[in-house]
């Protein structure tokens, strides 16, 4: 599915968070956006996903407006957030029950991604016993099952050690090409960006404003351009 | 080695009790104390046995009350937090006079109670009420309050319903703060009910004790006083009880990898 960002703005109080950012994601492409914290990405995530309306500018999925209309798009947050009073099967199928699936389907549903997702065997533990990478697979699983079209991942794995992180990012390339699905990464780690996504956009520090894109499809493999890409972003980061 | 300084431990306050039991009993029996002034606990004992079924009588009323009045405090801040939620203005109004009206001394309300409303059930529920209300009340605003914003909005994100938030959210959430009020609210119901009966009444342990006292006949309300205590106790491990039952993501904390 296809997701347009057109010319999204949004001010608080007068001081401009977000100016004038376009973006596009492509059927079951991988964009991430890398940007300076606090500059803006979490608030267009917001936008993107209808929780708040912007100024000016319009959310197209698929050739239809959403713009500020929840209910569309997956949207995992920058924590789990998953519920402490289900255990992980029955947190996993919240979004199935709330399409009006009934449980004991949404269940089977569920749990026929549980191996996929490195879930399998901890259905009935609930999240408090459950390490950050478990209940991050379980958000992202959770998130897929709302809607697997597109998903908006807000920083998933920024609460990670760095070891556990970087098995999450090769999960999370490899499970891909099983479910492909559009996604819209927001990360403020470049080599998590290079290594995951297809497109990345680059944004300014607040107001957050698209400075730079790059095709990492193009550069893949090519590792004297893969660094120079790096370097590149890193100065317009700076 | 560590799991017998755990039982030592758990055995700690019952050694502790027998011991002062024991104190007390030699104290009674060396002095020679007189009955009205402190019978043996050998003594409470007895009578609580010999005028069982005077005190079950009474004891049923009191728990009648108690529990009535709780249950009413239950209804009544699911209610409470219903409109609140409905009308935040509501809150901002309701909250402050909810609080002040904590710092009003029970025992006058208990006797203006029985001047309003006479001698019969409703002064003593009313008095129930009045303290077990407020802790369940405000340890549900408060779990309520307590839920992450950001859940609430992921909730909204999946386009949830109001309804189905707070069924699937902020209900369950609430939970394990809501059991804290709920505790001490059943602490204090047999009490509460008491001390209305003791303002006026014809029948409660309340109404016996008042009795007793004016006879002198310490050793009965001693025996009372022990029938209250039980009666407490029990009351707050059925709500621990309920709180194991409904609340079963508390029970255990090991981490699995
Ligand atoms: N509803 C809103 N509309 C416009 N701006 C907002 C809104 N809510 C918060 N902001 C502002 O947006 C700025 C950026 O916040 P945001 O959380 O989007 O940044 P971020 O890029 O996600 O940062 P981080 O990397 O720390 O997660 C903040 O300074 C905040 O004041
Ligand atoms: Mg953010």
């Amino acid at each position: 599915m296809e997701l347009e960002i057109q010319d999204i703005s949004k001010s608080l109080d007068r001081i401009y968070t977000l100016d004038k950012v376009s973006i596009q994601v492509k059927d079951q492409e991988f964009v991430a956006v890398l940007g300076p914290s606090g500059c803006g990405k979490s608030t267009l995530l917001n936008i993107v996903s209808g929780l708040i309306p912007p100024d000016q500018g319009r959310i197209l999925i698929g050739g239809e407006d959403w713009t500020g209309r929840t209910g569309r798009v997956s949207y995992m947050q920058q924590n789990d957030l998953l519920l402490p009073s289900r255990n992980i099967l029955d947190n996993v199928i919240v979004p199935l029950l709330l399409k009006g699936i009934k449980k004991n389907r949404a269940r089977d549903v569920a749990h026929s991604f549980f191996a996929d997702f490195g879930l399998e065997g901890f259905e009935g533990y609930y999240p408090d016993q459950l390490s950050g990478g478990m209940r991050q697979r379980a958000a992202l699983l959770r998130t897929y099952l709302f809607a697997s079209d597109i998903l908006l991942l807000d920083e998933p794995f920024v609460s990670l050690d760095a070891i556990t992180r970087r098995k999450m990012q090769l999960w999370l390339r490899d499970i891909r090409i099983n479910y492909p699905s559009s996604v819209l990464f927001v990360t403020h780690d470049i080599d998590e960006a290079l290594i995951l996504a297809d497109r990345v956009y680059v944004f300014s520090a607040r107001p957050a404003r698209v400075i730079y894109q790059l095709d990492v499809t193009a550069i893949r493999g090519d590792e004297h351009s893969y660094n120079s890409a790096k370097l590149e972003i890193l100065n317009k980061l700076m | 080695m560590r799991k017998s300084a755990n039982i030592g431990l758990r055995l700690a306050p019952w050694l502790v009790f027998v011991l002062l039991l024991t104190v007390w009993e030699m104290a009674v029996r060396i002095w020679s104390l007189p009955l009205w002034i402190l019978p043996a606990p050998s003594r409470v004992l007895q009578t609580a046995i010999s005028s069982f079924h005077l005190l079950l009588d009474h004891t049923m009323v009191t728990l009648g009350e108690a529990m009535l009045g709780f249950t009413c405090s239950v209804v009544l801040a699911f209610l409470l937090v219903f409109f609140f939620n409905l009308l935040p203005c509501l809150r901002q109004a309701l909250y402050p006079l909810l609080v002040i009206s904590q710092t009003i001394p029970l025992i006058t309300l208990a006797v203006l109670f029985t001047i309003w409303f006479g001698w019969g059930l409703l002064p003593k529920v009313l008095v129930v009420i009045l303290v077990c209300f407020f802790p369940i009340a405000i340890s549900l605003i408060r779990g309520i309050d307590g839920v992450d914003p950001e859940m609430i909005d992921l909730f909204r994100s999946m386009g949830a319903s109001r309804l189905k938030i707070w069924t699937m959210v902020q209900f369950p959430l609430a939970l394990p703060s809501f059991f804290a009020g709920l505790r001490i609210s059943a602490t204090y119901s047999i009490m509460a009910a008491v001390i209305g009966e003791w303002m006026g009444a014809q029948q409660g342990l309340g109404f016996y004790m008042t009795l007793l006292q004016k006879n002198f006949a310490v050793d009965g309300v001693l025996a009372a006083v022990l029938i209250i205590c039980l009666l407490s106790l029990l009351l707050v491990k059925l709500v621990e009880l309920a709180e194991y039952l409904l609340v079963p993501w508390q029970r255990t904390n090991t981490i699995h990898y």
